[in-house]
């Protein structure tokens, strides 16, 4: 049995490519790209905001992809259950779609920032995270948005339900503001809803999953959606 | 017809890190008495529409769908018959 993942291609994507390879090259998996002015998830399981600078982040991120034909359609999917991961714009439009809480502000530097970072796994019992062994997993970020605020009593529910799934840490999974790239609110790096069925996260998993990139430590979060529609 | 100016302001509460480096960017320059910066956005369109109140209503759930983030961001308008 294979998984189809659907991947949303905005103007502006640009980790579709790599979102695509995982899922179809590293892991032997159906995947389809769904253009923005399109109305059809072609049957998809899986639906993949990738990163990316969508309509070229005009207005705020995410904010004009959220009224695309297709994102009406992964909202009604995520609302019925269907699985969605939206990956550093994703993230962006995921929020805008208010289909997870909160905003992404600008990095607290202001900087744009681009490097590894370290991520604590808070959740590991999520159809995103189930399959990933380690505690502490190396990835890349790269966003100049991506400092996650939202209000204290929001805050307070994602952490009381385990909605966090990752945290920036050090390698060891220390968390603190020294390893917090952006300033987000209690080092959030990912979150949950509250159903389980759409998550959203800055760093790129997409980006570190072949050998060849010399880290494969992203792929466990794909490898963990497919185990969950297998189990 | 009306044309119309959004002014779209982040909320005090909320953190303005653009408004910041701006603020340091001023006392760089030595305008030791500039502070409060925030950065908003300004956005001007034009409604077709003959009655006020109605374009009043649709230039407000337009800011509230689109133009702000109620989550962090507050707006005010005005408009102009032309």
């Amino acid at each position: 049995m294979k998984i189809k993942f659907g991947i949303v291609v905005f103007p502006g994507s640009n980790c579709d490519h790599d979102a695509y390879y995982v899922v179809k090259k590293n892991l032997d998996q159906d995947a389809e790209f769904l253009w923005h002015k399109d109305d059809d998830l072609k049957n998809c399981d899986v639906i993949v905001l990738p990163g990316g600078f969508s309509y070229g982040d005009y207005l705020r991120t995410g904010a004009i992809a959220r009224f695309s034909p297709i994102v009406h359609e992964v909202i009604e999917f995520a609302n019925n259950g269907g699985t969605v991961i939206g990956i550093c714009n994703g993230f962006q439009v995921l929020v805008e779609s208010n289909l997870l809480p909160g905003v992404l502000l600008k990095n607290k530097s202001t900087k744009f920032v681009c490097k590894d970072v370290f991520l604590k796994i808070e959740n590991n019992k999520t159809r995103f995270s189930g399959e990933i062994a380690k505690s502490v997993i190396k990835v890349p970020i790269a966003h100049g948005d991506g400092n996650y605020f939202a209000d204290k009593n929001i805050i307070e529910e994602l952490e009381n339900n385990n909605q966090v799934v990752f945290r920036y840490s050090d390698s060891e999974g220390n968390t603190s503001e020294n390893y917090n790239p952006n300033g987000s609110i209690n080092n959030i790096a990912g979150i949950i809803n509250k159903q389980g069925n759409v998550l959203g996260m800055m760093p790129h998993p997409e980006r570190c999953s072949s050998e060849v990139l010399n880290n494969t430590d992203g792929v466990s979060v794909f490898e963990s959606i497919v185990a969950d529609f297998i189990k | 017809m009306y044309k119309v100016t959004v002014i779209v302001k982040r909320r005090s509460t909320i953190l303005d890190p653009q408004g910041k480096a701006v603020e340091q960017g001023a006392k760089l320059l030595g305008y030791e008495n500039i502070s409060g910066t925030r950065i908003g956005k300004y956005i001007e369109f034009d409604v077709d529409m003959e009655n006020e109140t109605d374009a009043e209503e649709e230039v407000k759930q337009f800011c509230d769908k689109l133009l702000a983030n109620p989550n962090i961001e507050d707006f005010e308008f005005t408009m102009e018959k032309v």
